[in-house]
């Protein structure tokens, strides 16, 4: 029975490991495709879903498609093989390459349309929103924190303290909706431009992780050793005094841990982003245009995409996972394990 | 001088507090209004399909249920290995592993469930929500025991084996029962969590307009209703999704403040 117990426990345990290991191996075989096909380039390319014509000469299109491993039409002979067929060629295969012969006709040119996927936009837009969130929030967070541990009296602290942290548990989807049909028009009317674009995105992202932030950052304040304030406030300091040249330094690691931990879980949040962001494949050229984030064009895009587009949104799962992977490592192994 | 930028300081920290609060009265407020203008009775009582929200409520539940049927005792579980059994790096890298879990995107939860579940199985399902929602509750569940079994005073313990109780023995019915409060706020907390989750349930459950109880079919889905809700054109269907959207804060907060409710009266 002991026997039993243990291996069961540990069966559990190292469920965890398998689980994300899992995800790890899952993720990279589904994106393979547009690995194979794309590479690390992937990631600076702007295009999304986006019907690319290339033309070249006859040539260098006999390498071209070789080098994009189009098994079938490897060996043929392009003069005389083409001109003799129907009018269109096309290779449906996992490459989506169109080869439009008309043009051929006229040109002796080959063009070739393929669709073309790429993360730049989307990572773009994540990182840009997040930090818009980290920007608005950070001052807001310090300062509840501030109050939370050092100015309100107990009484007032523990109420604040408990509906700071209701705040964290509100669905994401809630704070969307509010977002959206509250909160941009407002901003939209102080800024211009539209609702929904990466800075009403940003602000929303920002109100969800204030709270969260808030709390782990009390947390590690909370750990100052009474003696420290105490003796500083001997020394005549005040208030501020001992939370600027006593708590800060002593609690800087903590704090730091909190804020890349904040920004971990900005970076994949899904629903209070979708609602605001335009989910444009676009590069954002101001702070209130739209634009797309990684995690929305996942939820937006994975029901109908197939193919090479479906493990385009693999490949950007696989990016988000390994990003906000290392992000929340190094804040929880270093800097929150540091801190206590 | 130094008084004054202690008085700004400090000013603008309260400041701060309150502008946390506002966005909490805000929301709230407006969920109320929202929310209440939109509700009535007969929500209750028909399915979607009919202009009623039950289907999503009791599909909601019932994803959250199974999922916490699935996180629950796995987590509990693997969070006694953590803190009683692991010795060494193993469990170490356990505690880390379910740590960093914990903040994982939900919606990389969401492909990874649609590519192993969903794909093989040739549709959404019900079965592939509840999975989706078990692995984002299993971290929490483990974090939680191991927090509270990390509580329980080394005597008490001792005092079990010394009495030639077994480990287990010790374990189950000595450890288990002294952090059963903190433990069980854990759960609730980590239950009040997955009910509000959307992103990992948008391909893996998605959601029905009709009441369904057949887990291998499309689910019905509180959550991702409401998404699909508030993108419609329609005024009739944004307030239907103002109306969900009360409903399901009030029970999250309801099921938080529970927790919270329930450690608090146990520790005095």
């Amino acid at each position: 029975m002991e026997k039993i117990f243990r291996n069961l426990s540990l069966s559990s345990a190292s469920l965890v490991f398998i689980i994300l290991i899992g995800i790890f191996i899952t993720l990279f075989l589904a994106s393979k495709d547009a690995i194979n096909e794309f590479g690390i380039g992937f990631i600076t390319n702007p295009n999304w879903n986006k019907e690319i014509s290339i033309e070249i000469d006859a040539k260098s299109s006999n390498e071209t498609i070789k080098n994009s491993k189009v098994n079938e039409i490897e060996d043929f002979n392009l003069e005389s093989d083409l001109f003799s067929d129907e009018d269109d060629i096309m290779i449906d295969d996992e490459d989506d390459i169109i080869i439009d012969e008309d043009d051929m006709l006229f040109n002796e040119d080959i063009k070739t349309t393929f669709t073309d996927y790429g993360a730049l936009v989307p990572i773009v837009g994540t990182i840009l929103t997040t930090l818009i969130a980290l920007i608005f929030a950070l001052p807001i967070a310090m300062g509840i924190a501030v109050f939370l541990s050092e100015i309100a009296p107990k009484n007032i602290a523990y109420p604040i303290g408990i509906a700071i942290e209701l705040l964290a548990a509100i669905p994401s989807i809630i704070f969307g909706m509010w977002g959206l049909y509250y909160f941009a028009p407002i901003i939209a009317d102080l800024v211009g431009g539209y609702q929904v674009s990466l800075l009403t995105a940003g602000l929303v992202l920002g109100v969800m992780i204030l709270p969260f932030m808030a709390a782990i950052t009390r947390d590690s304040m909370n750990t100052t050793p009474d003696v420290l304030k105490e003796s500083a406030y001997a020394m005549g300091a005040t208030k501020f005094e001992v939370i600027k040249d006593i708590i800060f330094p002593y609690s800087k690691v903590g704090i730091i841990g909190s804020i890349i931990l904040a920004l971990g879980r900005a970076l994949g949040e899904t629903m209070a982003v979708a609602f605001l962001i335009g989910s444009i494949f676009a590069l954002p050229t101001a702070i209130n245009s739209p634009t797309i984030s990684i995690p929305v064009a996942m939820a937006n895009n994975f029901g109908e995409a197939s193919g090479l587009g479906e493990s385009s949104l693999f490949y950007l799962a696989l990016i988000l996972f390994v990003i906000s992977f290392t992000i929340i490592s190094i804040a929880k192994l270093y800097f929150l394990k540091k801190a206590s | 001088m130094r008084l004054l930028i202690n008085k700004i300081v400090l000013g603008l920290s309260t400041l701060s507090a309150l502008i946390g609060l506002a966005f909490l009265g805000w929301i709230l407020v407006t969920l109320f209004i929202k929310g209440l203008g939109s509700f009535h009775f007969t929500l209750f009582l028909n399915d979607l399909i009919n202009g009623g929200l039950r289907n999503l409520i009791i599909g909601q539940f019932i994803l959250a249920g199974i999922a916490a049927a699935i996180g629950i005792p796995l987590g509990m579980v693997a969070g006694i290995y953590i803190q009683e059994y692991g010795r060494g790096k193993y469990a170490e890298v356990i505690r880390n592993l379910s740590d960093i879990m914990m903040s994982a995107p939900s919606i990389v939860i969401g492909a990874f469930v649609y590519a192993i579940i969903v794909v093989p199985t040739g549709g959404t399902s019900g079965f592939a929500g509840a999975i989706a929602l078990a692995i984002m509750m299993l971290p929490i569940v483990i974090n939680t025991t191991d927090n509270m079994l990390s509580l329980v005073p080394r005597e008490l313990r001792e005092a079990g084996i010394a009495l030639g109780a077994s480990k287990y023995k010790v374990i189950i019915d000595i450890v288990i029962k002294a952090a059963k409060v903190g433990i069980m706020t854990g759960i609730l907390l980590a239950f009040a969590r997955i009910i509000g989750e959307t992103a990992p349930l948008l391909f893996t459950s998605e959601t029905s307009n009709y009441f369904s109880l057949d887990l291998t079919e499309s689910f019905p889905s509180l959550t991702v209703s409401i998404y699909d809700l508030a993108n419609e054109p329609e005024q009739s269907s944004r307030d239907l999704a103002w109306a969900a959207s009360f409903i399901l804060t009030v029970l999250v907060l309801t099921i938080n403040l529970a927790g919270r409710f329930f450690t608090r009266n146990k520790k005095s």
